[in-house]
């Protein structure tokens, strides 16, 4: 392995800092959904830890100085619509074939400010997927959230040790074979449940 | 019509879920016909769908139309695709027809255990088939990741709308659940930077045309990942914390139909991923990690059985032999040799049937005698025949005897393990099988002799209602009909045993070239 000069070290750590950014927010979110007790606190992790995710997502599709993929009247869409399906690595390769597709049509764009080809397309893919997951973690904190009222209604705790002793104490109160709870039929048996 | 069979299979219970929802808010005696008509079509989608696979091979479905693009820009995908060949076909038929038999047991448990909530329950319940389906059927990785969630959204709801425990167990899935799902969204991520696609089969060609793709650490990190998050989401031994609790706890429609489901979907999926997506070759020639996740595996078999063997708590030790299962497939898988992975993808159907049909069975036992217990089992065979002759099946099944099912996916592994060299792998499939043989063998002795059990005092069998209609009064014939299907299903995956494994062979396909 070479030895990297000072000056690329510093480049790959800045170069990359929303790689860095989101596997903070990662390592946050996952610290704090393992080790703390509350369980609010618990949720507070596990949403730092997706927005980790998103972050990574959305930075990734992010580019300098491109435009917004839509496009133009008159341009041969098909050809356009193609290139901003590629991935980053095609980017520049495929910027080029973009501006050579729309030399023809440049008087239809010709207020645009620069040529197409240097502003390039941002992907939009990623910004999309990312909308669903935040659709997709919004529902999981609901519905967390929910979870955690119950556990409040019926433990009167929201602290997970403090519930862990209530589970504990109310299964060794119940004598063992009559743990019989709302999924047995009472009928069945005939006999009352206190 | 024949055309859109994949997405009439993925509508119905989807509009089935919709509809309830918007037309029958108020009125839950809707509830249960809209399940059984939605399934029942979703069925018969499935069915023919395989038929239309078994005569044309690969089905390949471009949902609303939108082709892949010209040569010219590499023929990507740009819309999601759905995929159905043999093993998916199957997996397919499988998971609709657990839901639709379950339905059956479900049907005389809504009110009880669900009162005022039977049409929320119905729309999950649903909602959880469309997700498990879409998991099976798509191939596109963003796709997969999204039906993943709402199986999990569903499965976590349908397990909170249970006992007082329930909200807890379900609190800790959330967490275990969401990690996992998180970490499979991050290695797709990886991959999507990567290749520049999502559509798992546009990844593996990149993947198998690039040597230099394969070489990335990202790549591996990637497959690290997603392997990661699969694990959580299925179980896997020291990953399985959330599971017994969620499935004890949970309304008994629910454990009946998750316990078979959910874990085995996830041994699906990763199956998928690693025979479709990163590919046999990759995984096991330039990623050296068979020694390490086989030797992961058997610790999960052991620690499974012997949980199982601890509890007393009949429920409890189904959930535990459900994470000594989950070791069996995913080390079946790991070995990488074709008998390992037909024996992983084979356990995956006949683990799905006989846990059915013990959970089923054990629920109608439960609800008989009104305990949790392994005492419970007093006198079974003579109050309930039926409930009992299907748990025989399941159990005989579990330890692996031949007209069962059990046996024959065993059988593949065990060859797959003799065949890999791994005979730890074989050693611990054959102790759990003993420990699984002890474990229903001790039922059978409670179920059959008039002993002491445990601390409860002398039993008298002679002491229990003896009036020979009550038996089919109390255990509905809608769940009696549910445990004859499930019995025979074990049985028939059993003795079909050689078409399965034709078809889980054409599907690991001759172009897969198996590690050494």
């Amino acid at each position: 392995m070479e030895l990297l000069t000072l000056t690329a070290q510093f480049e790959w750590i800045l170069g990359k800092s929303n790689y860095w950014a989101s596997t903070v927010l990662l390592l946050i979110g996952l610290h704090a959904m393992i080790s703390k007790n509350n369980l609010i606190k618990k949720l507070i992790g596990m949403s730092i830890f997706q927005t980790g995710i998103i972050l990574f997502y959305v930075s990734a599709g992010a580019k300098h100085g491109a435009q917004i993929p839509i496009v133009h009247y008159g341009h041969d869409s098909h050809e356009s619509h193609d290139k901003a399906a590629h991935a980053a690595e095609h980017a520049a390769d495929a910027g080029q074939q973009v501006a050579e597709a729309a030399a023809p049509a440049a008087n239809h764009a010709a207020d645009a400010t620069h040529t197409l080809g240097e502003t390039l397309y941002a992907n939009p893919l990623p910004h999309v997927l990312m909308l669903t997951a935040i659709v997709v973690g919004v529902a999981t904190l609901g519905l967390a959230l929910a979870m955690v009222q119950k556990v409040y209604a019926a433990y009167g705790s929201i602290e997970e040790d403090e519930v862990l002793d209530a589970i504990a104490d109310s299964t060794a109160d119940s004598t063992a074979d009559n743990t019989v709870d709302s999924t047995v039929d009472r009928t069945v048996k005939g006999t009352p449940e206190a | 019509m024949m055309d859109q069979m994949p997405t009439i299979l993925m509508l119905a219970p989807f509009i089935g879920a919709v509809g309830l929802s918007l037309l029958a808010w108020r009125r839950p005696a809707a509830a249960m016909p809209v399940v059984f008509g939605a399934l029942a079509i979703t069925v018969l989608a499935a069915v023919l769908t395989l038929r239309e696979v078994l005569a044309n091979g690969t089905i390949t479905y471009l949902l609303s139309g939108w082709d892949r693009l010209p040569e010219r820009a590499e023929g990507m995908a740009v819309g999601i695709e759905y995929k159905i060949d043999a093993f998916n076909a199957l997996v397919l038929v499988l998971i609709p027809a657990i839901a639709l038999i379950n339905a059956l047991y479900l049907r005389t448990r809504l009110a009880v255990e669900c009162a005022g909530k039977e049409i929320l329950y119905a729309i999950l319940y649903l909602l959880l088939v469309v997700g498990l389906c879409g998991m099976v059927i798509t191939n596109d990785a963003f796709n997969l990741y999204v039906l993943l969630e709402i199986s999990s959204l569903t499965s976590y709801a349908l397990i909170g709308i249970g006992r007082r425990r329930a909200a807890h167990a379900t609190f800790n899935y959330i967490m275990t659940g969401t990690i996992g799902a998180s970490f499979f969204l991050l290695g797709v991520g990886y991959l999507y930077i990567q290749v520049g696609t999502l559509n798992i089969g546009d990844i593996h060609e990149a993947l198998m045309a690039s040597s230099e793709l394969r070489g990335l650490a990202s790549i591996k990190v990637a497959a690290m990942m997603i392997m990661a998050g699969l694990w959580l989401k299925m179980g896997l031994f020291p990953l399985h914390g959330w599971l017994p609790n969620a499935y004890r706890y949970a309304p008994t429609a629910t454990g009946s139909l998750m316990a078979p489901l959910v874990t085995k979907v996830m041994v699906v999926v990763m199956l998928r991923m690693m025979v479709s997506l990163f590919g046999l070759d990759y995984l096991f020639a330039e990623l050296n990690w068979r020694p390490v996740i086989v030797g992961i595996a058997c610790v999960a078999i052991l620690a499974g059985s012997f949980f199982a063997l601890a509890q007393r708590d009949i429920r409890g030790m189904l959930c535990f032999l459900i994470v000594a299962e989950v070791g069996y497939m995913v080390g079946g898988a790991w070995l990488g040799n074709e008998a390992g992975i037909t024996g992983a993808a084979y356990h995956v159907l006949s683990d799905a049937c006989m846990t059915f049909c013990l959970f089923l069975a054990v629920a109608a036992i439960i609800l008989r005698t009104g305990e949790h217990r392994l005492s419970a089992f007093r006198g079974a065979f003579r109050k309930m025949p039926v409930a009992m002759a299907a748990f025989t099946v399941g159990a005989l099944s579990m330890v692996g005897l031949p007209p069962t099912c059990g046996f024959f996916s065993k059988w593949y592994l065990l060859i797959g393990g003799v065949e890999a060299g791994q005979w730890h792998y074989v050693a611990c499939l054959l102790i759990s099988s003993l420990v699984n043989a002890v474990l229903f063998f001790r039922i059978f002795e409670i179920a059959l002799m008039k002993v002491e059990v445990e601390e409860s005092g002398s039993f008298d069998v002679d002491a229990l209602p003896e009036d020979p209609e009550d038996r089919w009064v109390r255990v509905p014939v809608g769940t009696i009909v549910a445990m004859i299907v499930a019995a025979t299903a074990v049985l028939m995956i059993g003795l079909l045993n050689r078409p399965i494994a034709s078809f889980i062979a054409t599907w690991i396909g001759q172009a897969v070239e198996v590690a050494p």
